[in-house]
């Protein structure tokens, strides 16, 4: 090996500091060669090794009686009665998607199926959440479509349905897009597989694709703010190969349905380094590799190379000794490149020779376990009191209620999807009932009278505004969302995006956000499972917006009873579940019509949240609701024109009459007030229905009926001589939120 | 009846056509691999929707040189039934078992949404159960369903009737509009001049049950089952 001097450049080149290096030192007790150096550099990365957020993530609930796997392994699995499990993990690729759109989004839906099938289950449902700068700027379209061709385009040839998720547009994502992927899958709750070493004398065996030199420090990359130069580092962006990841995932379920299986774990971030320290690690034991046996794509790649290539579609597994020809010939029935590269050891350590010459030397723990852990400093922004600081006295209220509905539909936060997600594949498998369009999707459990709703979703602002209180938000709305399909919540996965953890604004924000998510889950009792943290979402020095995204996935018992969020019949009656009240702060209400992003975030009570939901789910499953909706960005009346509007059938109208109870008319329609519901119930249900409500101590009233072909809005005090508040042609509701997002892309 | 449903490396609805033949029609299912070069005992066979090979290259143009072709192909010249469904139906195509090809969608993206075929001639094994003219709602998910053919041989299989379904409205008219593909005179599905090959782009094994909402697609199972006499109701019992 050449004489090797590890200076402070290259320290810096590996982003590792100097007391990091120090602790290096210590454990190895001489100094690293250029392997274990990289190898190190990739495993204590922010990425793989969580060093700002683990003290703090530890505070997060993640038990319950439902849970048979939580965090820790490749994905969280939950309990879903008749001797099955969903197994559900959510993932960011933010970096790379920004700097390849296409690879960067389509290869974050190769690392979580990848993340699923690896624990045994068949993916069957993926979801995504999504945000972009506004659509006025070319390179926000251009990254837009970018990335919803990558996921269409792995999605769509692995035969996963990508069945929902959401989307928002706001100009401080523009340098920093957020591509999250969720991804579920079915597993047999005995079959689960897990990320172990175990056995002394098991063969390692490596299939999948060839490595490569490509996504060679992509973890250390996703672990780095960006400025002017981020397309330079379009090299450390991998290349996505769906077709091969499908075979992959056959291969792997055809051998797990055997017994020659030990442990199984993906190459993803820090790719071959962190599947072997990381099996070793969880089991205790080691491994020893032979480099020389790795796949190569071409040849002369050092060491370094090859343990830190981030070459997409690869397996690392443990089988049983002696059982090496069945997994050598299902990996050839797939045309998979397959080599039985190492065995476990019971030294501890991840040992890798090349040619039989020892190259690298670290104990698995200390890569895998014993990255640093910080608890950096944190202190409130200083423009955090001026944010929040918004005077009502000073906004007028709304002149032409018609004029701001019609405006907050042809927001594209708001608008329809459909350009979205009709180029996603969202009903192959054949499990999907509920569509993207609803509150959630649902998709029912083959061979069981079950399905699941699932939901994904974050309000940005809210965070920025209150991070304690946005997150409690994100985990009401999620589970509001499901209760909107009759879906008890079972299980959460989250996606925690933040900007440079080394600003105490920043660690401010994640502390705040982490104790929302617990005070929230507590509260309704759903445990987190499996999660996953993007920090350094920053360009230019501009953090994004706390955006700790939340998966979450519900039981329905009965498929069956399962609704929709749109009307259903004419004559059935309108009831509003929750309490309204002065909630105008973070609205995108706010931001459209008023150009302000401040205030406070909505109220929320966890426990009004969860009596509306409880409320919901007990009407729901008792077959007396014919479409529930939940009212969040946009409040009432965006609610409500999307229960006429969004279906798959022709729109209904509705009309309603509200008190104004002493609130601003813009609060009153638009204000963004948490634990509500709108239900629409037969006529001749109705009063039973109602009084059940009531009986269960949550606010509700009738107020109006579906039917006609307007969506009409009285308001207590209308003047006759003025007409409605809003009364508008469902053509021209349906019209302008349809096809806002092809109007912004010159695609109409 | 006995259906063989062919799985190439890259299929991904040969699970969902399993399911609708076995679990909600009550027929027996063989999976075939597509290394196979001997097919026996079949009464039908499906070629399944997906990406064979990743749809690299061309759709289908990979496949079509898979050892199963060989034999799809004498069962196919013996009369058997075939039925390729979206990418199965590029394969038919790429493998010349029926004619023409398939070009990119006119919006170069992918689709996947409902769409109304009508159904052009309900004289055949695949279709006798509908009524000629019947508009059916099936949903597709392609980015390659644009029919292409030549003059010549569009005129052929046109007076010979084996145009099968055709992109229309709600309420059965064959408009551009309701062409979601750009595909040649709205062409969603035709048949070998012999009648026992059908290709079709929309997914009839998505539609094709009540707890999916729609049960359209169905009835084209349904056709090929009475074809070989086993009665709607005996079918229709399974999976209700």
């Amino acid at each position: 090996m050449k004489a090797f001097v590890v200076t402070p450049v290259l320290l810096e080149q590996h982003k590792l500091s100097e007391e990091e290096y120090k602790k290096i030192l210590s454990i190895l007790g001489r100094e690293p060669n250029w392997t274990e150096l990289g190898m190190f550099s990739a495993m204590w990365s922010e990425h793989c090794s969580y060093k700002s957020s683990r003290i703090h993530l530890k505070k997060l609930p993640t038990t319950g009686p439902r849970v048979v796997q939580g965090p820790g392994e490749n994905a969280g699995a939950v309990d879903i009665g008749d001797g099955l499990c969903a197994v559900f993990k959510m993932e960011s690729h933010n970096h790379p998607s920004f700097i390849e759109p296409y690879q960067g989004a389509a290869t974050g839906v190769g690392g979580i199926l990848r993340d699923i099938f690896t624990m045994g289950a068949r993916p069957i449902a993926l979801l995504n959440s999504l945000r972009f700068g506004g659509l006025d700027s070319p390179n926000t379209r251009h990254l837009l479509k970018g990335v919803v061709a990558g996921i269409a385009g792995y999605g769509n040839c692995m035969g996963v349905p990508t069945v929902g998720g959401e989307i928002v547009f706001n100009d401080i994502y523009a340098l920093n897009p957020l591509v999250n992927v969720f991804c579920l899958g079915i597993a047999k709750k005995d079959k689960l597989f897990l990320g172990k070493a175990a056995g002394v004398g098991n063969p390692v065996i490596y299939f999948g694709s060839k490595t490569g030199r490509d996504g060679i420090h992509g973890a250390t990359m996703a672990s780095d703010s960006f400025d002017e130069q981020a397309a330079q580092k379009r090299p450390t962006v991998q290349v996505g190969d769906p077709f091969t990841e499908k075979l992959l995932l056959e291969a792997c379920l055809e051998l797990m349905s055997g017994d020659c299986l030990v442990g199984i774990q993906d190459m993803g971030a820090a790719g071959l380094t962190s599947s072997a320290c990381e099996m070793a690690s969880r089991e205790g034991t080691g491994i020893e590799l032979e480099l020389a046996d790795v796949p190569r794509r071409e040849p002369g790649m050092t060491p370094y190379e090859i343990m830190l290539s981030e070459s997409q579609e690869r397996m690392l597994m443990v089988a049983k000794a002696g059982r090496e020809d069945e997994v050598i010939s299902v990996c050839r029935k797939w045309d998979l490149d397959v080599a039985v590269i190492g065995r476990v050891t019971d030294t501890g350590k991840v040992v890798l020779k090349e040619n039989g010459q020892v190259v690298a030397e670290i104990p698995a723990k200390a890569l895998a376990d014993d990255a640093p852990r910080y608890d950096r400093p944190s202190a409130p922004p200083a423009y955090q009191e001026m944010l929040q600081a918004l005077n009502y006295d000073a906004l007028p209220d709304v002149k032409d209620a018609n004029v701001a509905l019609l405006a907050l539909l042809d927001s594209p936060t708001i608008a329809s999807k459909r350009w979205i997600y009709e180029q996603y594949d969202h009903m192959v498998r054949t499990n999907t009932m509920v569509r993207p369009g609803s509150d959630a999707a649902v998709l029912r459990v083959k061979g069981t009278k079950k399905a699941l709703a699932l939901s994904v979703d974050c309000n940005g602002r809210y965070c920025l505004l209150n991070p304690y209180e946005g997150a409690k938000i994100a985990i009401a709305e999620c589970a509001r969302n499901l209760a909107c399909a009759g879906a008890e919540p079972i299980g959460v996965t989250d996606c925690l995006n933040f900007g440079n953890p080394q600003r105490p604004e920043v660690m401010w924000q994640f502390v705040l956000a982490v104790e929302g998510l617990k005070d929230a889950c507590e509260a309704l009792q759903v445990p987190i499972v499996s999660g996953n943290v993007s920090l350094y979402n920053e360009t230019n020095d501009l953090s994004i917006y706390p955006t700790p995204m939340i998966g979450m996935v519900g039981l329905i018992e009965e498929a069956e009873r399962t609704v929709t969020q749109w009307f259903q019949h004419p004559g059935d009656v309108i009831l509003l579940l929750g309490k309204t009240r002065e909630d105008l702060g973070g609205t995108e209400y706010l931001k459209v019509l008023h150009h302000r992003e401040q205030g406070s975030p909505p109220f929320l009570n966890l426990q009004d949240e969860q009596a509306v939901q409880a409320c919901a789910i007990r009407l729901i499953r008792a077959g007396v609701v014919q479409s529930a909706h939940d009212c969040s960005d946009g409040g009432f009346a965006v609610a409500l024109a999307e229960c006429c509007i969004s279906g798959p059938k022709e729109p209904v109208g509705a009309m309603v009459q509200l008190p104004l109870n002493g609130l601003r008319r813009d609060a009153l329609l638009f204000g963004e007030s948490q634990s509500r519901i709108l239900l629409s119930v037969k006529p001749e249900q109705a009063e039973a229905v109602l009084s059940q409500i009531l009986d269960a101590g949550v606010p509700a009233a009738k107020i109006g009926a579906v039917g006609g072909s307007r969506l009409v809005i009285h308001v207590e005090g209308d003047r006759p001589t003025e007409g409605c508040t809003v009364d508008l042609d469902l053509n021209v509701l349906r019209d302008r939120w349809a096809s806002a997002i092809p109007r912004a892309l010159g695609q109409d | 009846m006995k259906i063989g449903i062919v799985v190439f490396p890259g299929s991904n609805c040969d699970h969902d056509c399993a399911y609708v033949f076995k679990d909600v029609l009550g027929q027996s299912v063989e999976m075939i691999w597509h290394k196979a070069t001997l097919l026996a005992g079949l009464d039908a066979i499906v070629l399944p929707g997906g990406f064979s090979y990743g749809d690299y290259l061309r759709t289908g143009a990979i496949a079509r040189f898979s050892p199963v072709m060989g034999a799809v192909r004498a069962f196919a010249e013996k009369g058997g039934l075939v039925i390729g469904i979206c990418n199965g139906f590029q394969i038919l195509l790429e493998a010349g078992l029926l004619p023409g090809v398939m070009l990119r969608n006119t919006s170069l993206n992918f689709i996947c949404k409902d769409v109304y075929v009508k159904v052009e001639n309900a004289a055949t094994r695949f279709t006798h159960c509908c009524e000629s003219g019947r508009v059916l709602r099936i949903p597709i998910a392609h980015a390659d369903g644009n029919y292409y053919t030549d003059p010549v041989t569009l005129g052929g299989i046109k007076a010979n009737a084996q145009v099968i379904f055709r992109y229309c409205t709600a309420d059965g008219k064959v408009t551009p509009a309701a062409n979601p593909n750009g595909s040649l005179d709205n062409i969603a599905g035709i048949m070998n001049a012999d009648g026992n090959v059908l290709g079709m782009m929309p997914h009839p094994e998505r539609s094709a049950e009540s707890v999916l909402g729609n049960e359209d697609g169905r009835l084209i199972f349904l056709s090929m089952l009475s074809a070989f006499g086993t009665s709607e109701i005996q079918a229709g019992l399974v999976g209700a």
